[in-house]
């Protein structure tokens, strides 16, 4: 469990009452298999909101239904009070402004670092080059990859590729960033270096929903913790509540397993 | 007595048009190929449908029949007067395409599924997330079969000159019915088809080289 200690912004998101993501309702089948099951999720502006539970659950599933990865069978999901679009150029739009962080990092292996956090602002945004690359460059450093510009994404660690990933996602100025197990498919000794990346972005005031396994980082950078298990949400949560005193004897179960050992 | 020297004027044009109608035809089976293959994994419904239909009827109809079909019905029913060329250039580019699409198509199936999904996820077009991000990383897969179905496409082209277009096997028959040899007209005109045939072999080579390279 990694320790990455952080003060959270007391009053914020709490105090904060403008919705941008609100799923209503969400079902979803993948054939015989219910993987989504009523699914009611509201995230505020700035909120940085933990989705935790067992493998299955349907957490990622989850997660990827905020961009239309995964088509949902029924209900809405709004995203900054626009209902989400179908197939085609306005959904490409809508997806721009919602950052992807994915577990395999899937940085695009035929362009260089630089080139991979340019293109969506030249291709999507229309933005200039010359712009392009020195935002993009700002953002490389921030999150600690500037010398590895010019290298190609195999050229680097698993953790170097995620940052990368994150430059790219951050570099369409996305309203919300979704974070799909970030960590899960890194070495031990980089996964910190990527939730430092994350705990920053949620110190500065990003709207995140993150699926992890990393209790560590629930614990100190989520306002919210929403605990999942077989299509449903069992239990939503501070994260003091959450693992101090869940309610539900899923979640003490599920605690019980991963915390005593 | 020596067919080449003789009918050197005649042989030239011949390999020129079987050149030509290879090439032009390569040309229209890879944009058409590009983009049926586009239409085959393209996430709107009809166009699958369509994209299916193109590769299945082309590609298991013989060569011959839709040569005929090109030469006596479409003259009749939808262009009075077209020229011979156009209407081989499109059955064996429209007959190759279907090869070309089927191709790109393996190629863009080797292209990990999270390539495409980064590409949509930064907002990226179906159209874009092709363009720039999945059929890059095709290439190197779909140029070895690609030489394959060009070779392929140079041989088949001698059909054309059954109907009435100038080229290497049309030549044959007119020096046969000269009384040449046919032994000796068919060495020259093999020697034709492997100069063009070779050619493709080689810049093919030169490609899978250049890619490799670049990665």
């Amino acid at each position: 469990m990694s320790e990455v200690s952080v003060t959270k912004d007391a009053g914020g998101p709490e105090s904060a009452t403008d919705k941008l993501v609100v799923l209503d309702n969400i079902n979803k089948h993948f054939g015989a298999l219910h993987v989504l099951q009523d699914i009611d999720l509201t995230i505020a502006r700035g909120e940085v909101v933990v989705v935790i539970g067992p493998s299955g659950s349907g957490k990622s599933t989850l997660c990827r239904t905020i961009n239309r990865l995964e088509t949902v069978d029924s209900g809405s999901i709004t995203i900054d009070g626009r209902p989400l679009p179908a197939e085609g150029k306005e959904l490409a739009k809508h997806r721009a402004d919602v950052g992807m962080v994915f577990q395999s990092f899937n940085l695009f292996a035929h362009k260089t670092v630089l080139e991979n956090v340019t293109l969506g602002q030249i291709k999507v945004r229309k933005a200039d080059k010359q712009a392009a690359e020195e935002k993009a460059r700002a953002l490389l450093d921030r999150v600690g990859v500037g010398n590895q510009a010019d290298k190609y994404p195999a050229q680097l660690s698993g953790g170097q590729q995620q940052r990368v990933a994150i430059a790219r996602a951050l570099a369409m100025d996305p309203k919300v960033m979704l974070f799909d197990e970030p960590t899960s498919a890194l070495d031990p000794e980089m996964i910190n270096e990527v939730l430092e990346v994350m705990q920053q972005l949620a110190r500065d005031g990003m709207t995140m929903v993150v699926v992890t396994h990393e209790m560590g980082f629930a614990r100190s950078a989520a306002n919210r913790v929403v605990f999942m298990a077989d299509g449903r949400i069992v239990e939503e949560a501070t994260p003091e509540q959450f693992f101090s005193n869940p309610r539900s004897d899923r979640a003490k179960d599920f605690l019980s397993k991963i915390l005593h050992h | 007595m020596n067919v080449l020297l003789d009918n050197l004027a005649l042989f030239r044009e011949g390999f020129l048009g079987t050149l030509w109608l290879t090439i032009v035809s390569a040309l229209l089976a890879v944009v058409l190929g590009l983009v049926i293959a586009g239409f085959r994994v393209s996430p709107v419904p009809p166009l699958r449908i369509f994209g299916t239909l193109w590769v299945n009827v082309l590609r298991n109809t013989p060569l011959t029949l839709l040569f005929l079909v090109a030469f006596f019905v479409v003259p009749k029913v939808l262009f009075p007067g077209i020229n011979s060329f156009v209407l081989a250039v499109c059955a064996c580019g429209f007959y190759t395409s279907s090869f070309v699409a089927e191709a790109v198509r393996s190629g863009i199936n080797t292209v990990p599924m999270g390539q495409a999904e980064a590409a949509r996820a930064i907002g990226m077009t179906f159209t874009q997330t092709m363009r720039i991000v999945v059929l890059p990383q095709a290439t190197r897969t779909v140029v070895p079969p690609l030489s394959s179905i060009f070779i392929a496409l140079t041989k088949n082209t001698a059909i054309a000159g059954a109907f009435d277009n100038v080229d290497l096997f049309n030549v044959s028959k007119t020096l046969s019915n000269d009384g040449y040899d046919i032994a000796v007209i068919f060495i020259w005109i093999t020697l034709g088809y492997l100069v063009i045939t070779y050619a493709i072999n080689g810049l093919f080579r030169l490609l899978e080289n250049r890619l490799e390279v670049a990665r």
